[in-house]
């Protein structure tokens, strides 16, 4: 990495800790999010499989009854979570040039909150009745 | 820095074009891509999401354009996405958990992955044409 990315200064030596105080935060939450979404996304095939071809009345009044808001809301934002700091690791993996990399892993974050944001104020639109 | 010239003498560590395929590797690269491929796919549940709260108009247009025979397939590949990623999720659960390590277990794991996607796509497919 050049100079001026380099966020990291001799205070990590001199503390002792390196890394070592968060290191496994992002391998943790990706487990909890992994196993939430595992068991969300049973809901949200059966909702997809019951909703296609289903008329829009039909729709709102489902995705408005607030068992299935609830859930599809806990499901985007735990999914949403997952597949971001997913995608970090294959940025932090893959993008070496160190300004190509700042501004992915800054595309990503925004990527990830704009469709999140939007899926949250739909659901939450619909279920206080449009 | 001084690290340039260091960092030239370090080794490098091998990279995927020095390894025999193997299927566990070939999996684990799948499950980065349909990962990346659900990654866009939240894209397609916003836009559904967004449209459903603008009005019948919107949706209806929205609608239409996902039961077309091109939406479909991408939502298939979607759902087959899903499956295939979720499995694999709970592959590596079992190895987090200690299990699985020895490669004709890991390689038994990975098939049954692979099989078990395409399956499980397919009964919510039929599922989906069903109650369509």
């Amino acid at each position: 990495m050049s100079k001026s990315f380099r966020f990291q200064t001799p205070l990590k030596q001199a503390r002792g800790f390196g890394s070592g105080k968060s290191g496994t935060t992002h391998f943790w939450q990706q487990r909890v999010t992994g196993v939430a979404a595992l068991l969300l996304s049973l809901v949200y095939v059966v909702l997809l499989v019951k909703l296609q071809g289903d008329d829009y009345p039909t729709v709102i009044a489902t995705l408005g009854n607030p068992f299935v808001a609830v859930l599809m809301l806990a499901f985007l934002g735990v999914s949403v979570w997952h597949m971001k700091i997913g995608m970090q690791v294959i940025i932090e993996d893959y993008v070496n040039q160190p300004m190509l990399r700042v501004l992915a892993l800054m595309a990503n974050s925004f990527f990830s909150a704009l469709v999140g944001i939007a899926s949250a104020v739909a659901l939450i639109k619909i279920t206080f009745g449009a | 820095m001084a690290d340039a010239r260091l960092a030239a003498s370090r080794p490098l560590s091998p990279h995927l074009q020095v390894f025999r395929f193997i299927l566990t590797m070939a999996m684990s690269i799948v499950h980065r891509i349909t990962g990346g491929f659900l990654y866009v796919g939240t894209l397609f549940v916003a836009v559904w999401l967004v449209a459903a709260a603008s009005g019948p108009e919107w949706f209806a247009l929205v609608d239409g354009v996902y039961q077309s025979w091109i939406g479909r397939l991408i939502l298939l590949g979607l759902v087959w996405s899903l499956i295939h990623h979720a499995i694999g999720g709970v592959r590596h659960f079992i190895w987090d958990l200690g299990y699985g390590f020895d490669p004709k277990t890991a390689d038994r794991l990975a098939l049954f992955n692979l099989v078990a996607g395409v399956v499980l796509t397919g009964i919510v497919a039929i599922a989906a044409l069903l109650f369509a």
